[in-house]
């Protein structure tokens, strides 16, 4: 299915950018009506995906950290942060809840659980020395159609 | 585009509490626990309190705050409570488990 609507970001794996990433996607997702929580949700998974490009990806150095986002039909969106950094040497043991390489940061290891349960999908690829692609994915339920299962 | 993120802290008798406002994120988080614990171990209090009511947003970033609060506080022998939790707040902390390990 073709998105009906993209957008794609570049910056420096600078941490000052992560409030930009997060607030960019959550823009740019507004005319789906989202609800609070809903847009609350998708700017904590983008926060985590954009920290972890930054602090793991490219750790001690500064590179480029890619953000797209299609919207397709029925109000589903596609969500991907890339970096060309270090990779990922071992995917299961990254996405384990409390796996952290950087406990004197004070990183709780929890951004892949929080992305998780945050969103729909999750899909992480990564090669070592090459970059990592993380895939966020969520329907967006609308304000409208929250109200309506209230009533 | 954000507001800046800042801590106000405000210490009477044993009572330490460390009032939080802005946005939690891995870039925003380090001066504020910085400030935290040169405040706390100089006063040493009793009870530490993280007030979350002025927070719009964060990400686990703010549990790593907890955490590393939880770790300073039994170094006081202190206990350690959150407040002002908004639903967002609320909800990135569940997913930590962060409300078995301090008071909400």
């Amino acid at each position: 299915m073709k998105a009906y609507n993209t957008m794609r970001l570049s910056f420096d794996s600078r941490s000052a950018n992560e409030a930009f990433a997060r607030t960019a996607v959550a823009a740019f997702l507004c005319p789906l009506d989202p609800t609070v929580e809903e847009i609350l949700d998708v700017k904590t998974a983008v926060s985590e995906a954009v920290t972890n490009a930054i602090v793991h990806g490219y750790r001690n150095s500064i590179g480029k950290v890619t953000v797209s986002a299609s919207l397709y039909e029925n109000k589903r969106v596609v969500i991907k942060v890339q970096d060309r950094g270090c990779g990922i040497e071992d995917v299961t043991k990254a996405r384990e809840p409390l796996f952290t390489t950087a406990p004197e940061e004070e990183r709780a290891g929890l951004g892949f659980a929080v992305m998780e349960s945050l969103m729909d999908k999750l899909k992480v690829s990564s090669k070592p020395g090459k970059g990592t692609t993380i895939t966020l994915e969520r329907v967006i339920r609308s304000k409208e159609a929250a109200n309506d299962s209230a009533r | 585009m954000t507001a800046k993120t800042y801590v106000n802290i405000e210490i009477q008798d044993e009572v330490f509490i460390a009032r939080l406002y802005g946005e939690l994120d891995h870039h925003s988080v380090q001066p504020l626990r910085e400030e935290i614990d040169a405040m706390a171990l100089q006063n040493r209090p009793k009870e530490l309190i993280l007030d979350f009511a002025g927070v719009g947003f964060m990400d686990s970033s703010g549990i790593g705050l907890v955490m590393g609060r939880y770790k300073l506080a039994q170094e006081l022998g202190a206990e350690l409570r959150l407040c002002g939790l908004t639903a967002g707040s609320k909800r990135v902390m569940q997913i930590a488990g962060m409300d078995k390990l301090a008071k909400f």
